[in-house]
């Protein structure tokens, strides 16, 4: 079954906005708050510029990107929910109302918690353009910088996506935080967004490849565990994102490669990376300890209820519950086993499975995370390099969970905190860091042109050449 | 045994610090500190210990602290105000625990309340997080509500939603009673988890005001300020607080004897009856309010009364199984009827003020606690002023009938009005419910009587003679003893608050009505109800039936 894509409507979609007209009028009434906002808060400058950006236009296999140059405030947000897997009537997957059928509306005991899920994922798609905004001024090439704003308007689209459910299924509590969403700020003290790693700025682009390889990858495990609901329209909403999201992870961790390979080549040269302005491997490492623990965060606790609940009450699954990787959909009767330290002492304790959702899924993205780092290796390996990077352990610089609070190396070994400051400076960015890589941050706008201290990419973008005017400046 | 005695500088969960006429109370409850094993304090959920120590607090403001009129309630935690009592902690407690906890926890609300009223302190409720369940009511038991406005916060009462309990300290009465909520809305307010945040909140009147986070400390520093500016109800220029020194009792081995100062608690745990005795002062009282703040601390009544009130917490929390207590007292009458008219008299000193306050909340925690209560006179009683009303607190008053007629009590004027029962009512009013003329007649006359007078008056319940004075108490006991101890809580609460209801009285009693029904519950506490499997990954199964 292919849904009817309606690319014609003021505002694109497959979910029958058409024969819709109460949902139809909310999200237009929405939607010049939501075209001010991007004026406001969306990427500083450029509105003018033509970028050659992918929309999409429709959800089947392969076809449902489309590129071209594009304004960026002229982009086709559009609402577009993947089709369903198979025909006919499907059934819940896990948690207590397993085997049920899929659920078309919400049912109101759910309401209030599913409502709260969304709208913390929700709210993260904004927060991260905003965080973004001033990164076009310093792009190392206008491939990069074409990457970025694909990225920002792809969150624009995940916001419409949640803010369409929001309308839909939610009533007026729905719209309400629908208008939220556009009225909280990054980092604004008063007004500030939902997650706290969502407050900072994302200052240089050591930080926006970071953020997109660790920060976004935490977003796609939640969107993997939102995309098993019960809920349907939640599922489906969330499916399609992923497919979207996968750019956002290849744009980071491709970004981080290629900064790799340019600081390998230098280091094989036999020139100090630091002497023309690249990134030192010490200093990438630091970036990669930052991100990727401010993201083992975002997970939230590990033995935790609220996840419980989510799973219980079947909105929230596993990481590709559906899949059949997992022996028991109920999770009951079974425990996680994890460590803790008590006074310093390493000991094993059993987190009733549901209640360790949080971890599970923080697990299967550890897992992913360590090839990542793993393919950035294999780069210095191409350049008979010795030197390595490395992803730190679960425990290491948590402000939440079990290890919230506690001191680790990033080997996972217990430490007390004066050690850990001491080591400070070879484990985390310091200002002269942040410094340093601002320092480097220097526009290269010119076709086929990079910064000193990024790799020019294999290829490019929907097969053109790396040269190709990605960005075409008015 | 459970220790109910503090001071700041033992504190671990709250941090007080005074700046002129405001004192800051901040929470900032240890996680790793919780009262028994068992749990986490996590976001600034209370325990015992945690309001042990804000009982304290608030004692020691009004006590050593006369200068202060506004108090500031808040958090140091900058997320969270107060996430209500720790589920974990109730989930495996005992029910008698719960229901002494939450006893226990709505004296400390309804002090706070009494301060406000008589001693001129205005509490201000500063929420710089959110505020769910206890936390939401600890606020309402402020005069005003502040609440930041960061599109996050919110104020709630979850508890129906998610626990299957109701509010524990008085959120649902506090709602409709003194914040005067709309029933319909209050009724969405109960039960919506998340609750509501600011503009909603003010909307709907269950906050007074709100304020961005930038300025939030501001707004809350000017209002407290407007507030400490008010005119004073008491005159206080100058005073000079005293301090609360420990009455820490010598314990004997088993702990079946307590021994304070003026007081003295015997278990007799295998008969599961108890004997409070109180020793009356060894001179006359003095009359002069400059005397009795100079000796502070120490000034009979008050140091009685603090006793009394530590043995009646720990009567309650330390022995479950006592179900009989008799109240006994030791002096001469004289000596009590002229405290009483001291007090009576200075009652617009702020010391004396507060020693009188006191004492009514040390009687209404008699009221309401669950044991039964015999008050008991003989010829070496001295059960006159403020200690017959402690025997009014009683659920039978003997007195002996003795020959030479030396067995008396005295009413004196504390027992007019100046230590109202949770009901409003004076012990006397709520005794002659069918007779106020009488009730007033002797508040007029505060006579002094042998012990056929007071039966004639209905100010005793049996006047047995010499020659069976013994026989009679020892039947009594045992009768009383053998009956069913819940059917006495449940019969003992409803004889105890006759007439009219006020706020205090509704709070404890929907509490010891409801509440304590609902915490014995299967949707509640058994295998599968909501108490007991919150935070755990099943969910509650319930019996639909309506009760």
């Amino acid at each position: 079954m292919t849904s009817f894509v309606d690319l014609e409507a003021k505002i694109p979609n497959n979910v029958g906005l058409k024969d819709d007209p109460v949902i139809r009028r909310a999200l237009e009434t929405w939607q010049p708050a939501y075209l001010e906002w991007w004026r406001d808060m969306g990427p500083s400058d450029f509105k003018q510029d033509d970028i050659y950006l992918r929309t999409a236009v429709g959800v089947g296999r392969g076809g449902w990107a489309n590129f071209g140059h594009v304004k960026m405030p002229d982009y086709r947000w559009g609402i577009f929910l993947a089709d369903p897997e198979t025909e006919g009537e499907r059934k819940i997957k896990f948690g207590d109302a397993m085997g049920q059928p899929v659920w078309m509306q919400i049912p109101g005991e759910m309401r209030a918690r599913a409502r709260r899920l969304i709208v913390t994922q929700a709210d993260t798609e904004p927060a991260s353009v905003e965080q973004q905004r001033l990164l076009g001024h310093t792009a190392p090439s206008i491939y990069d910088m074409r990457n970025l704003f694909q990225v920002n308007v792809e969150e624009g689209r995940h916001l419409w996506a949640m803010v369409y459910l929001l309308h839909k299924y939610f009533g007026s509590e729905g719209r309400d935080e629908a208008e939220e969403l556009l009225r909280r700020r990054s980092g604004d003290p008063d007004n500030p967004r939902v997650l706290q790693a969502f407050n900072k700025p994302i200052r240089d682009w050591m930080a926006f490849f970071c953020f997109t390889t660790f920060t976004d990858r935490d977003g796609k495990y939640q969107l993997a565990a939102l995309a098993e609901s019960g809920f349907d329209p939640l599922a489906r909403t969330t499916q399609f994102m992923l497919t979207e999201e996968a750019h956002h992870l290849q744009v980071g961790e491709n970004g981080i490669a290629r900064i790799i390979e340019r600081t390998a080549q230098l280091m094989k040269e036999g020139v100090d990376p630091r002497k023309v302005g690249a990134m030192p491997l010490d200093l990438i490492q630091r970036y990669i300890n930052e991100w990727s623990s401010a993201s083992y965060d975002l997970f939230g606790g590990e033995d935790s209820s609220n996840a419980a609940e989510a799973f219980a009450t079947s909105l929230k699954g596993r990481y590709r519950e559906g899949d059949g990787l997992y022996k028991d959909p109920l999770a009951l009767n079974q425990n996680y086993e994890t460590e803790i330290f008590e006074n310093g002492v390493e000991k094993k304790v059993q987190i009733p499975l549901r209640r360790a959702m949080n971890a599970l899924l923080l697990e299967a993205y550890h897992a992913d995370a360590t090839r990542i780092v793993a393919r950035w290796n294999r780069v210095l390996e191409q350049y008979q390099l010795s030197e390595r990077v490395y992803l730190p352990t679960l425990r290491f610089n948590r402000q939440i969970g079990l290890y919230g609070g506690l001191w680790f190396n990033p080997q996972g070994e217990q430490i007390s905190k004066e050690a850990f400051e001491r080591k400070r400076t070879e484990w985390l960015p310091v200002d002269a860091d942040y410094q340093y890589v601002k320092n480097c941050m220097i526009k290269v706008w010119d076709r086929g042109k990079f910064a000193n201290w990024i790799a020019p990419p294999p290829v490019g973008i929907n097969n053109q050449p790396v040269d190709f005017e990605y960005v075409k400046f008015h | 045994m459970t220790n109910f005695e503090t001071n700041p500088d033992r504190y671990a969960h709250w941090k007080l610090t005074f700046d002129g006429a405001v004192a800051r109370l901040a929470m900032n409850v240890q996680e790793d500190k919780p009262f028994r094993d068992g749990y986490r304090l996590k976001l600034n959920s209370y325990d015992l210990g945690v309001d042990i120590e804000l009982c304290d607090a608030i004692e020691r403001i009004r006590f050593e602290h006369p200068e202060v009129n506004v108090v500031v309630l808040t958090s140091e935690n900058p997320r969270i105000f107060c996430a209500g009592a720790n589920i974990q902690m109730l989930g495996s407690s005992s029910h008698p625990f719960k229901v002494n906890f939450c006893k226990y926890t709505n004296e400390t609300r309804c002090s706070i309340e009494n301060a406000s009223a008589h001693s001129g302190i205005k509490f201000i409720a500063a929420l710089n997080g959110t505020a769910s369940g206890g936390g939401y009511e600890v606020a309402a038991a402020c005069d005003e509500i502040y609440l930041v406005d960061d599109g996050n916060s919110a104020v709630s009462l979850p508890e129906v939603p998610l626990l299957g309990v109701l509010p524990g300290t008085g959120g649902l009465t506090r709602l409709v009673d003194k914040r005067k909520i709309r029933r319909d809305l209050a009724d969405v307010f109960a039960t919506k988890a998340e609750g509501l945040k600011a503009k909603r909140a003010k909307e709907w009147g269950l906050i007074d005001g709100y304020f961005s986070r930038s300025r939030f400390d501001e707004g809350i520093k000017k209002r407290a300020a407007e507030l400490a500016a008010r005119p004073k109800i008491l005159n206080k220029t100058g005073a000079k607080g005293i301090v609360l020194t420990p009455i820490a009792p010598s314990v004997n081995a088993d702990a079946s004897e307590l021994k304070y100062k003026h007081v003295t608690l015997k278990i007799d745990r295998a008969q599961r009856l108890a004997e409070l005795t109180i020793f009356g002062p060894a001179e006359m009282p003095s009359t002069d309010p400059a005397v009795m703040r100079e000796l502070g601390a120490e000034f009979w009544p008050f140091r009685a009364y603090r006793e009394v009130n530590d043995a009646l917490c720990r009567l309650r929390h330390d022995e479950e199984t006592v179900g009989l207590v008799l109240l006994k007292t030791r002096g001469k009458i004289e000596h009590l009827l002229a405290g009483s008219r001291a007090l009576a008299a200075n009652r617009n000193d702020w010391f004396a003020n507060e020693i009188i306050l006191f004492l009514g909340r040390m009687l209404r925690r008699l009221d309401v606690t669950g044991k039964s209560f015999f008050s008991i006179i003989d010829e070496d009683s001295a059960c006159a002023g403020s200690l017959l009303e402690v025997a009014l607190a009683a659920d039978r008053i003997y007195m002996k009938n003795d020959a030479g007629g030396k067995t008396q009590l005295a009413i004196g004027p504390l027992s007019t009005g100046l230590l109202p029962m949770s009901n409003g009512l004076t012990r006397l009013q709520s005794r002659f419910l069918k007779n106020p003329e009488h009730a007033e007649s002797l508040a007029k006359s505060l006579p002094r009587m042998k012990t056929s007078e007071a039966l004639a008056a209905g100010l005793v319940t049996f006047a047995p003679d010499e020659l069976d004075w013994s026989d009679e108490i020892r039947l009594a006991i045992e009768e009383r003893l053998s009956l069913s101890p819940d059917a006495l809580t449940g019969m003992e609460a409803s004889l105890r608050f006759g007439g009219p209801e006020a706020h205090d009285s509704k709070i404890y009693g929907r509490l010891s009505a409801w509440q304590n029904w609902i915490f014995t519950r299967p949707n509640a506490t058994g295998k599968e109800g909501a108490l007991v499997l919150f935070g755990q990954p099943e969910r509650p199964k319930f019996d639909w039936r309506r009760t």
